[in-house]
């Protein structure tokens, strides 16, 4: 007998993902969507979501808005009744849309978690420089409109200029475990 | 003494905005006799937005971190609600995941690290609560909050997706904590309901329309002031506080503290040593009723 080689479809690529694998069990019940304080400004609510990717509209689910707008609030996490990890779920969605080259236009989160993670990487998030690059890539003028925040913050010796370092020795650490984890190739 | 592995997170170092609630929980530490020892080299645990953007990666940088900690055996405590809920879901997914923990070995070796999988990470909250209790809190007590009305607000994270020590929709520690400091915790229907989060930064108006629902929703229920046990829902009820009455026409100004600051104010420490001069919205009002309640009493039979 002669088996075909199964290409991966959309749903078992989220299920792949570590807490993706809920998302067969969902009964469309809505209680995530009523959770959720965001699901009024998504392109489609959470339950939506759900039942696009099983229905297999890739495309149309990663290239949303929606998972953007996830606050990681837990909310739907804790209220599911099938015990679905949506929160985990929605930055699977994050992730695979990150990698599908499918991110939302409009939205400047992936842009701020993009950021985020580049400085989290070198050992330790400094927020002023962060918050800083974050404002002059997206829109400079923000960045002037956000001044009476940071010059309260500094006032208040809440900025430290310099930022936070690991020793020399903990860095090449840091650095090689990170390195060989790209090498591995993602959770899969 | 009881002694804890200490990762004060990005936040809560001696560079980062919140190093307030560091300071003042090194303050109350050294009144309730627990001692937090911060773990040496610690790397940022990655948040959340981390893992969005390189899943192994993210789950590497907290997984070294627990392997440091492993070393001492001792139990790992945070104050950062982000933390908490980073190093638990490692813990919870690796456990879960063999193949998955696997990997992650497979790349701290290339640092010379293993992590078994054996550092329960737990919330400061859930220590001075479950720890420490209420009885030895309110036996240190100096100066007792009476008649303040403080909304306690727990956010999202140290409560969900639920690592255990209180109910992730009503949680109660943190009232009955601020009860035990002679304190009047007001209803707050909202004390588990998000501040923004990080969106605070990507979709300023999403954010600060939930964090005027808090203020809202605190001041309605006569709090003279908030308490918060994370660093980012401090900044965002805090920092941007003015951002909100800006953008909503609203005249709010309640003080934002992190508990440990309430606590040590209660235990007659010094305010400056809890680092509460760098609150934005003034606790200077607050400071001197606590400090002394008497002449408070007096303006307010005189008002009224």
């Amino acid at each position: 007998m002669v088996t075909e080689a199964k290409t991966e479809t959309f749903i078992d690529e989220i299920c792949s993902q570590p807490g993706g694998e809920g998302i067969r069990l969902c009964i469309q019940c809505g209680t995530c969507t009523a959770s959720c304080p965001n699901a009024d400004k998504m392109e489609h609510t959470p339950s939506e979501l759900i039942a696009m990717a099983r229905a297999g509209m890739k495309k149309e689910v990663l290239s949303s808005n929606a998972m953007w707008y996830c606050l990681s609030c837990y909310m739907c996490t804790v209220r599911c009744p099938r015990g679905i990890k949506f929160t985990d779920m929605m930055h699977a969605l994050e992730y695979l849309s990150i990698q599908a080259g499918l991110v939302h236009a409009k939205t400047l989160t992936p842009t701020m978690y993009r950021l985020f993670n580049h400085y989290c990487s070198m050992g330790s998030l400094s927020e002023l420089w962060f918050m800083l690059r974050f404002y002059l890539q997206t829109n400079p003028f923000r960045a002037w409109r956000m001044i009476p925040v940071a010059f309260n913050l500094l006032r208040h010796g809440r900025i430290s200029v310099k930022p936070r370092k690991l020793t020399q020795e903990g860095s090449c650490q840091l650095r090689s475990i990170l390195d060989k984890a790209e090498a591995l190739g993602g959770v899969k | 003494m009881k002694y804890y592995t200490y990762f004060p997170g990005c936040s809560c170092s001696s560079e980062g905005g919140a190093r307030a609630y560091d300071w003042s929980i090194q303050a109350v530490s050294k009144v309730l006799d627990f001692e937090f020892v911060e773990l040496d080299d610690w790397n940022c645990c990655g948040s959340t937005p981390s893992g969005s953007v390189d899943e192994l990666g993210a789950f590497c940088l907290a997984a070294r971190n627990l392997a440091l900690a492993e070393k001492s055996g001792l139990e790992m405590v945070t104050p950062c609600s982000a933390c908490y809920v980073i190093f638990n879901r490692t813990n919870s997914y690796l456990k879960q995941y063999p193949k998955l923990k696997d990997k992650v070995n497979e790349a701290l070796s290339a640092g010379d690290l293993k992590y078994n999988g054996g550092i329960k990470v737990r919330h400061t909250l859930d220590i001075l609560t479950t720890d420490i209790g209420y009885d030895a809190i309110k036996a240190r007590v100096r100066k007792p909050l009476e008649m303040l009305k403080v909304a306690c607000y727990y956010g999202c994270q140290v409560v969900r997706p639920g690592f255990g020590f209180d109910h992730p929709e009503n949680p109660q520690s943190l009232d009955k904590l601020i009860a035990s400091l002679g304190g009047e915790p007001t209803p707050f229907p909202l004390k588990t309901h998000c501040c923004g989060g990080s969106l605070i930064i990507s979709e300023e108006a999403i954010a600060l329309d939930l964090t005027r629902k808090l203020l809202e929703s605190a001041s309605s229920n006569g709090a003279e002031c908030l308490v918060t046990v994370c660093p980012l829902c401090q900044t965002n009820l805090d920092a941007y506080q003015s951002r909100v009455n800006k953008k909503f026409k609203t005249e709010y100004k309640l003080p934002v503290l992190f508990f440990t600051q309430l606590m040590g104010l209660a235990f007659g420490l010094d305010s400056k040593t809890l680092g509460l001069n760098k609150n934005i919205v003034s606790a200077n009002e607050l400071i001197d009723r606590i400090y002394n309640p008497m002449s408070y009493i007096k303006t307010r039979q005189a008002v009224s």
